[in-house]
This record gives C-alpha cells, structure tokens and sequence, in this order.
C-alpha cells in the first residue's frame, strides 16, 4: 500500500474528525412481556445486560486497536408500547427509569426505544406510553422516545399527530428549568426504519433478530476536505470525489462493526453511512454545501446540493458494503452543526427552507428551537407537513422540535455537548387549530400514476 | 496482530532509531518501514507485528504516545486492516 493512502487514512481521523458515530446494539425485548410490570421490567434488565454487558468493553478496545475513535456506544430495544402493553400498568414512566438504570450502568449514553408505532391506529399500551412520554423525559436523562405516526402505505394518523404537539408541548414545559430538553430526545417520524442505529430515533424493530449489532459511522468534516481539492470543478467531479470519500468512510466502519459483532457473539446488522454533524468546527454538513459554492447555507441552490450530497453519500455507500441500512444520508440538525447554526443566525436559513431541504435528504427538520408559546397546534401542523413529505415521497422524515419554555426569536438555547446550541427560529404567526382539531386519517397516497 | 506505525513531525535525528529502539524493547518485529520528507515533514510508515509483544497493547501504545511526546513528532498505531479495507477493493 503506498504512503500516500496511508496517510490520507490518518489525517481523515486526525484533524477532518472522521469517526464511529455509534456502535448500537439492537435487542428485542418481545420476550421480556409480563402481566405484571415489575416482572417485566426485571425481565429487560436481565436481558440487556446479559446481551449488553461487554459493549463499551469491546468499544473501548477496538478504538485503540484501529485507531479510530467511536464516540457513542448505545442500545436500542423493541418499542416498549408492545412490551409494557402486556402488563397491567396503566403508566409506563417506571419502564424509562428502568432503561435508564441499565444506561448509567453499563455506562452507554442513550437508549433508544421508549415508542410506538401508530401510524394506522393506537393500542391500549400506545396510548399509554404516548401519555407517559413528558414524564419519562423529565426523569430520564439517556432514555429517547419515537413514535410513528405516518407512513407511505397507511397514510398519516392525525390523531397521533395532534397529540403529539401537545406531548412535545408538555415535555418541554416538564423540563423547562432545562430549557425544554426533555424535547431532544422525542422524534415523531413518518416512515421510521427498525435499523436505525442514530439517535434520538433508533428503535430495534419487530422484524430485527434476537440480538444485532448496527453502526453508524459519520464524516462531513472529511467530505468538506475532500470537495476543497476540486474547488471550481462540475458536478460530475463533485458527486465522483463525494461517493468516493463515502466508500472509504463506509468501508471502515463496516470492519470496525463486523469485529464488534463477532467479540460481542452477535449477528452484524448495518452500516449506516450518515453524515452526521457535531458542533464542533470542521464536522458540518452546512460548511459541505458552502464549499460547493453557496455563499451561506440556505441561500438558493441549497436544495439542489444536498440532494446531490444525499443521493452521492447512498452510492458510495452502498458500493462499499452489502449490508447499507438505517437512514444513510445526510443529516441537517440545526443545533448540532455550528454552520446551520450560523447561517440562521444570519438570517440566510429559515424554517422554510429546511422544510424544502428535508424532501431530500435523510431526515427531516431535526433539533429545530422555537418559540416556547407555540401552540401546540402549529407544532402538529409542522408535524403534519413533514409527515406528508415522507408519504409521499416514501422517505422517513422525523420532526424534533424544541418549542423552549419562555424564549423567543432572537434567543439561543445551549443545551451542551452532541445537542450544540440552537437559535430560536421564527414559526408562522397564523393558525392550524382547526386543521388539526379535525383529527382522523389522512388517507394513503396512491402508488401508481405518478408524474 | 499487524499494526501501521504512523509517526509525523519535524525531521530531527534519531526519530527512527528512538522509535524502532522502543519497538525492540517490547519485542515487536518491524516487518517494513517506509520514511520519506512530504512538505517538510518527516514521514515515517512501519508495518509491525505484534504478536509477541511482551506488554499489554494498551501499555505499548502509552508508551509510543510518550515517545511522541518527547520528539515533538505524532505516532500512531492502527491494526493495518483499517488501511486495507478503506483502500484495497
């Protein structure tokens, strides 16, 4: 192997801040089921940490073996509104502060899969977990909640979508001595996948296996190095250098989470290939579109180049590894990429434009602060729009908003680490009361005819 | 195991031998080695096997971050699969 590659791969990791995101481990929980709640929270525990207890070991080890950082280590479980259902418990907040306590000691940072799924209707044990969602986030600090509320074959359940904006209404008034925190770690999705290995979103779906090992690997800071050698150059150059830089990137997270599999006696499930940005300078996918010649992130053309970026990182991806899986893509959370963060603060990014932005690319209008007396309606009604952008499109969106308690336009809420900083972004000013107040189904989408 | 040394940083004498004296000392085996100048940097690449080191991996890699301390240059150590499977198709 000749020098040059070599050190392509070290500076990748050295100063383009190129990493494991995530090594997550997916565990189904559907055997863990008891009549009896506490039973069956014994049950998941007893689980988990049979299956999990070596996962930060085997993190730990395999960082210094590689040489490549892997920041988190997480797990994901069977949405709990299918397990805690079986149980006669009529709030499920005890099931967070048992997720919780399996976190904190096997030293993960999130556990993903305090959801539901009711994108055509709700159980008894949805409607359960749902109500028991601003509580749980308030006193849990690594349990995420999702709930699918949509999808390309049943449409969108506007039901679900209302209640959300009241339950994210009420988490961010529970944990407003935090600024609405509690609303980080809720994701409303349409489409949601059951490998996603990111969070807050990740869930290990009923179709997964017993016990899989997902990885979610990032690196805009090294695609923005990458595109700085081809300053001037078209499209066709842009796309070749992107999806080759997503080959590489993939190609190494696919060893690391292999070997993890293998020590940890777990089948691999995915790779998914996010370009993920952290707050930290030099790992923003803003500053990736800049560099393809827009001026500030959010001007016009900002569509047009992250549906390239989104559609070049796939290919790259997927011509790396047999198992591609999870989102896969580009991801644009506001408060995690100080170049989004600056471009709202220069008025060039509005809530407009991400809507437009989340047609095409892999998520949808991700840690977004506004103003804290949003009603909830409007919040629905963002909700709803995303939602439809998924139906029809048959993408997942997700929505995670943080309507922060007592703060206005103008305004930025820290929340610190990962979760970045956000500025408060103006929302519209008219009404969606009674659009949402309709309640019912949006019906699904016609799969055929069309142009 | 085979491990990629990196070790960048301003050229001065006795990088080589100060690292490879250290490698000796742990009783890892330097299967290649590869030394070149790019943009004024020395630039050191070394295949090494480690299958018979005498300390832990973890101490071997403290030890190498230590001596990088001490040359102002920056080593790193990699299984060489990293490199194999990010370039070889």
């Amino acid at each position: 192997m000749n020098i040059n590659q070599i050190m392509e791969t070290v500076k990748m990791l050295d100063h383009e801040k190129l990493d494991i995101r995530t090594l997550t481990m997916g565990i189904s929980l559907l055997d863990c089921c008891d009549f009896d709640g506490k039973k069956s929270r014994q049950r998941i525990y007893d689980k988990i940490m049979r299956n999990a207890g070596n996962l930060v070991k085997v993190g730990e080890d395999l960082e210094l073996e590689y040489g490549v950082p892997i920041i988190n280590k997480r797990i994901s479980v069977t949405p709990i509104s299918l397990i805690a259902g079986a149980s006669q418990d009529e709030n499920y907040v005890e099931y967070a502060i048992m997720l919780d306590k399996i976190a904190m000691e096997l030293g993960i940072n999130f556990i993903g899969g305090f959801s539901a799924l009711i994108q055509k209707g709700y159980t008894t044990g949805d409607h359960r977990l749902i109500s028991s969602i601003p509580e749980a986030m308030r006193v849990t600090e690594r349990v995420c909640s999702s709930v699918c509320v949509a999808s390309s074959k049943v449409g969108i359940n506007m039901d679900g979508v209302r209640e959300m904006g009241q339950i994210i209404k009420e988490a961010a008034r529970l944990t407003s001595d935090r600024d609405g925190l509690g609303c980080a770690k809720i994701v409303v999705f349409a489409n949601a996948v059951e490998d996603n290995p990111f969070m807050a979103g990740a869930f290990h779906g009923v179709s997964e296996p017993e016990c899989t090992l997902n990885v979610g690997i990032s690196g805009p800071g090294t695609v923005k190095v990458a595109l700085e050698k081809v300053r001037g150059e078209d499209f066709g150059v842009v796309a070749e250098v992107i999806k080759k830089t997503a080959f590489k990137i993939t190609r190494m997270g696919q060893l690391v989470g292999m070997e993890a599999a293998k020590r940890l006696n777990v089948p691999f499930g995915i790779v998914d290939l996010s370009l993920a940005p952290t707050p930290a300078i030099g790992d923003s996918v803003a500053r990736i579109l800049e560099e393809m010649g827009l001026e500030v992130c959010g001007t016009h053309g900002t569509t047009a180049a992250l549906a390239m970026l989104n559609d070049a990182v796939k290919k790259g991806g997927i011509m790396a590894s047999g198992c591609v899986g999870g989102l896969s893509g580009a991801f644009i959370p506001v408060s995690e990429d100080e170049g989004m963060i600056e471009a709202v603060e220069k008025g060039a990014l509005n809530i407009e434009k991400l809507e437009a932005m989340t047609c095409v690319c892999s998520v949808g209008l991700d840690m977004i602060a506004i103003p804290g007396d949003t009603p909830a309606e409007t919040i629905s009604a963002i909700i709803a729009d995303e939602c439809a952008i998924g139906m029809i499109n048959n993408k997942t969106t997700a929505t995670r908003l943080i309507p922060a308690p007592g703060k206005k336009v103008g305004d930025s809420v820290e929340f610190g680490g990962l979760l970045g900083r956000a500025p408060i972004m103006k929302v519209s000013e008219f009404s969606s009361v009674d659009f949402i107040n309709r309640g019912g189904r949006i019906p699904a989408p016609i799969h055929s005819f069309k142009n | 195991m085979k491990a990629v040394l990196t070790v960048i940083g301003k050229d001065k004498v006795g990088i080589i031998a100060n690292v490879s004296n250290l490698l000796f000392e742990k009783n890892a085996n330097i299967l290649d080695i590869n030394q070149t100048i790019m943009k004024e940097f020395f630039t050191m690449v070394m295949l090494v096997e480690l299958s018979n080191i005498n300390i832990s991996l973890k101490e071997l890699n403290d030890k190498l971050m230590e001596k990088g301390k001490i040359l102002k240059v920056s080593i790193k150590m990699q299984h060489e699969d990293v490199f194999n499977s990010m370039h070889l198709l």
